[in-house]
């Protein structure tokens, strides 16, 4: 099987040899190899837990392997630490950024590496060399602006070239279009070009399958640690890659579902709020799926936090079966039968230092401890049913959730929620970050919840996905719904983009 | 055969054994001959007597004045007469008193069968009675009895123990709602002031409402003064934190200031007495099973913020508010209403401490409570409350005011000077936040 493109001879850039790295209890990469060739785009793919993070984080230092070997250009290298891992070429670009925020992108670019810890800064010098390395890939960005004020794009541009002002001949990007808006991400896939042709080797992680075709030169697939296969991006399909992940064939990337439509059971009147929310009206019918997208920063997310609550409205009304509902803060929203699974688990959708159960338990005290005194053995076993029923792996419900996969912790937001059982759930970028096979399962469930005559807000980037699961869409762009979609079916990707960058606010 | 993780054992109990060493430690270090002075010894310590002397003989009964001494020269002589013993005369003072009384006694020239004496007396008597005998020769037959000793260590001697809880149970029922505070990552440094404050309130409105000659009722109605007006001070603070975002630190450090002044002012800078002994009842009293009344409160207190802690909603929420504020308030925790909660708790402890202080004294003291704050939060932190908010436990702070309370008697059994102290007490504190840090990465150093 030929698994190595390219000419044989070649010296590869990057080669890791039979890795192996265990956790207590877990072994999580067992003997993994990749290799990676000067100017290609070597694609990183698995679902949660098959080990990615792992083998980024030995390559970056993070980790040590307890076994296996890494060379770069043919020479041993040692990656023990991120100082070693840094000297010998390669730049690690994590989701979440190491940017300063107060610091400028000149000095946040070559923070660390001041000539001399005790002088002056030559300031001069590193403002040339920071415009030769924006220019050398193509993007303007101002750099004496505080990194604060850059959009998310701007700042992963700036992490680029902080790995490039280090000499940096490998560059690891962990799903780096996560936080990015479609239009933005067209943006880094220019950038990565630029890389490409000076000669520089990119490990790219994403779940986005559509990115990896554009992309991506080879794909390496990763599967509970093991290695499954590289291929070159020309001998696969998205069908064929998905079985690889997953280890066995997906009918289809999105359940099927028979909508049946009732009655507007909730419907949002003019909602607004400054300049980021103006004028937001819709409803959801009993039963339906509606999907919200637009760009990044387009007021989706906004939305959503003033209809739970999160945030208070300048003015509008919201109505539940007719009903106008008095929200002045996330306990009113549940309590009136809203929940809102939020877009970034870590921050906003659980306490990473409590167990399972208690996150689970949250918000639901008012179930289980309708006195104060929390009944644990009731909340136990309710608890012990959703890990059964939507498969939330843990070994048991006291894990902390801080040490679970991105899809667990998912599950157990989901599981918190479905708890409550209320009647509009507003789900935001509910797959992100999320595997494959653990995606399908929450589209089931949102389809499951849909089909229970609940009203379903999914705000979502990925555009296979709002068109894979919306019964209706709304497109939304600088606080503005700029269009209704109702005849999902004939829709394409093409068709919501013209929406998403419209100014002209649709008529109500 | 299932592997026992040590690191694991040793975090979750480490606290626990660290107050165990320090006990074993004090205790082999103060271990010496002890001499009973208890109503049990006498009795034996008769019956000795009575088994070697032919009764009717003529016996002394000598103790030192102070601690056991009169109790204990009482019980001696009710079970020396029972026995048929004459004690012809009993003596608690000083040995110059015993001199005394042994030579008024050798005057008589009457037979001195024995002298019965406590372990200070019975050295005194060895030491001198054959000089004394020279002059008055019927003493020289006297034999000279004391309690069997034994070796035993001055720190686990039962009042000892009792004195270290009873110290401590101010500091510890304090750090209780300290730990809930600290845990929802806040701090409070105005319980130190708040204790002078509820003290000073507390005799202010004793005196106001009864004079000089209070009721039981006007010293119920005063201490309940002084807890809610301290608890009206926490509900302010935590007014201040959540209305205005204040952060805890400045707001209490603001109240710390104001309310030590105005104890002071309220008190014209002079300690007020309560006019009713009966006022000491909660400081000095012991009622049930021969414990500090204190340190029932204490125990009581605790055992109830375990259970809010781990078993109620409201003890979940504190966890949850430390943990990730954000996304408590996202699952419906009424974040504010937690947080004023547990300042006002603290608050109503903190009063609660100043009663049970201006108790001991049967006065308030604008004075009191001078920098227990830092030993309240030091009780805490040892005890392995994180600062950084979203762990802890109830329990380990009971464990850390103990560990605290066990090095302050344990320096002072054995004559560690007062600067000393001070600097060990600031080594282990130093060391119990080490452990907690190494804890949290496993015990291995930080690698950045």
């Amino acid at each position: 099987m030929p698994s190595t493109p390219g000419p044989p001879t070649e010296i590869p850039l990057l080669r890791m040899r039979g890795i192996r790295k265990s956790f207590p209890g877990v072994k999580a990469l067992k003997g993994v190899d990749i290799t990676l060739q000067a100017g290609e785009v070597l694609a990183l793919l698995g679902e949660n837990g098959a080990g990615k993070s792992t083998l980024i984080k030995v390559l970056g230092g993070a980790h040590q392997t307890d076994e296996g070997t890494i060379e770069i250009s043919g020479q041993p290298a040692s990656v023990a630490t991120p100082q070693l891992s840094q000297a010998s070429g390669i730049g690690i670009i994590y989701q979440e950024f190491n940017l300063v925020p107060y610091l400028t992108v000149r000095e946040n670019i070559f923070l660390g590496q001041e000539p001399c810890r005790i002088s002056f800064i030559p300031k001069r010098d590193e403002s040339a060399k920071a415009r030769a390395l924006f220019e050398r890939i193509g993007v303007d960005i101002p750099i004496e602006a505080e990194c604060r004020q850059l959009t998310v794009a701007q700042q992963q541009i700036v992490e680029i070239v902080k790995a490039l002002a280090q000499d940096a001949r490998i560059i690891v990007m962990d799903e780096p279009s996560a936080a990015l808006s479609p239009r933005e991400t067209k943006g880094l896939f220019r950038v990565i070009d630029e890389l490409k042709s000076h000669g520089i080797g990119i490990i790219y992680i994403s779940h986005r399958l559509d990115e990896i075709f554009e992309v991506a030169d080879r794909v390496t697939i990763l599967r509970d640690g093991e290695h499954i296969d590289t291929r070159p991006i020309a001998d696969l399909t998205r069908e064929k890659m998905i079985e690889l992940m997953v280890g066995r064939s997906l009918e289809k990337e999105f359940p099927r579902r028979q909508a049946s439509l009732g009655q507007a059971r909730f419907e949002v009147t003019n909602l607004q709020h400054g300049s980021q929310v103006r004028g937001v009206s819709f409803n959801i019918r009993a039963g339906e799926v509606l999907g919200l997208t637009g760009l990044v920063g387009a007021g989706r997310t906004e939305t959503a936090r003033l209809l739970f609550g999160a945030d208070r409205p300048d003015h509008g009304v919201i109505r539940l079966d007719g009903k106008p509902l008095k929200i002045k803060s996330p306990r009113d929203a549940i309590r009136q039968g809203i929940c809102l699974l939020t877009e970034d688990r870590k921050t906003h959708g659980l306490v990473l230092g409590q167990s399972a159960r208690e996150n689970f338990g949250l918000p639901n005290l008012s179930q289980f401890a309708p006195l104060g005194f929390i009944r644990q053995r009731e909340e136990s076993l309710c608890f012990a049913r959703y890990v059964d029923q939507i498969q939330i792996k843990i070994t048991n419900p006291e894990q902390i959730t801080g040490t679970l996969s991105g899809g667990n912790q998912q599950k157990i937001v989901l599981a918190k929620w479905l708890q409550r059982n209320a009647e509009v759930i507003i789900f935001d970028e509910p797959t992100r970050g999320i595997d494959v096979g653990a995606k399908y399962e929450i589209y089931q469930l949102i389809n499951q919840l849909a089909a229970d005559g609940k009203a379903i807000l999914m705000i979502s980037s990925e555009l296979p996905e709002v068109l894979g699961m919306s019964d209706r869409i709304l497109v939304m762009n600088e606080g503005r719904i700029t269009g209704e979609i109702t005849d999902v079916p004939n829709t394409t990707q093409e068709d919501i983009m013209k929406l998403a960058i419209s100014r002209q606010p649709l008529a109500a | 055969m299932k592997n026992i993780d040590y690191a694991k054992l040793f975090s979750d109990y480490g606290t626990l054994f660290v107050l165990l060493l320090l006990c074993i430690g004090f205790s082999v270090v103060t271990l010496e001959e002890q001499s009973p002075t208890s109503a049990d010894a006498a009795r034996r310590l008769a019956k000795r007597i009575s088994d070697e002397l032919s009764s009717g003989s003529n016996v002394i009964v000598l103790t030192r004045q102070g601690g056991d001494g009169e109790s204990f020269a009482a019980a001696l002589k009710e079970n020396l007469t029972k026995a048929e013993l004459n004690v012809v005369q009993t003596v608690v003072g000083q040995p110059a008193d015993a001199r005394k009384a042994l030579v008024k006694y050798g005057a008589t020239g009457n037979k001195l069968a024995g002298i019965t004496a406590d372990k200070h007396m019975a050295n005194f008597c060895n030491a001198n009675l054959a000089k004394l005998a020279e002059t008055n020769p019927s003493l020289g037959k006297a034999k000279v009895y004391q309690p069997q000793t034994y070796r035993w260590p001055n720190f686990l001697k039962k009042d000892n123990l009792l004195n270290i809880m009873k110290q401590i149970s101010v500091v510890a029922i304090i750090a209780i709602g300290m730990t809930m505070i600290i845990i929802t990552a806040g701090i409070d440094l105005s319980v130190g002031s708040l204790i002078a404050f509820s003290g000073v309130i507390t005799a202010l409105a004793i005196r106001g409402l009864g004079g000089d000659d209070p009721t039981m009722g006007h010293l119920w109605l005063g201490s309940l003064a002084g807890i809610l007006v301290c608890g009206l001070v926490g509900l302010f603070t935590g007014g201040l934190v959540t209305l205005f975002g204040i952060p805890a630190f400045i707001a209490t450090l603001g109240i710390m200031f104001s309310a030590r002044g105005l104890a002071f002012i309220f008190a014209d800078s002079e300690p007020i007495a309560v006019g009713n002994e009966a006022f000491g009842w909660l400081g000095r009293g012991r009622d049930f099973l021969g414990l500090p009344n204190s340190v029932i409160l204490m125990l009581i207190l605790f055992a109830i913020a375990h259970v809010l802690m781990t078993r109620t909603s409201i003890g979940r929420y504190i966890y949850a508010v430390g943990g990730n504020p954000e996304a408590a308030r996202l699952s419906g925790v009424p974040v504010k209403w937690v947080l004023v909660f547990v300042y006002t708790l603290t608050g109503l402890l903190a009063g609660l401490g100043g009663v049970m202080e201006a108790s001991l004294h049967v006065t308030g003291d604008p004075k009191a409570g001078n920098l227990v704050e830092l030993q309240v939060i030091a009780a805490v932190v040892v005890g392995g409350t994180s600062l950084a908010g979203g762990q802890g436990k109830i329990l380990g702070t009971l464990i850390g005011a103990f560990i605290i309370g066990v090095i302050r008697n344990g320096m002072n059994l054995t004559g560690v000077e007062a600067h000393m102290q001070s600097v060990i007490y600031g080594v282990v504190i130093l060391i119990a936040v080490l452990i907690d840090r190494l804890k949290s990465q496993g015990f291995r150093l930080r690698k950045r």
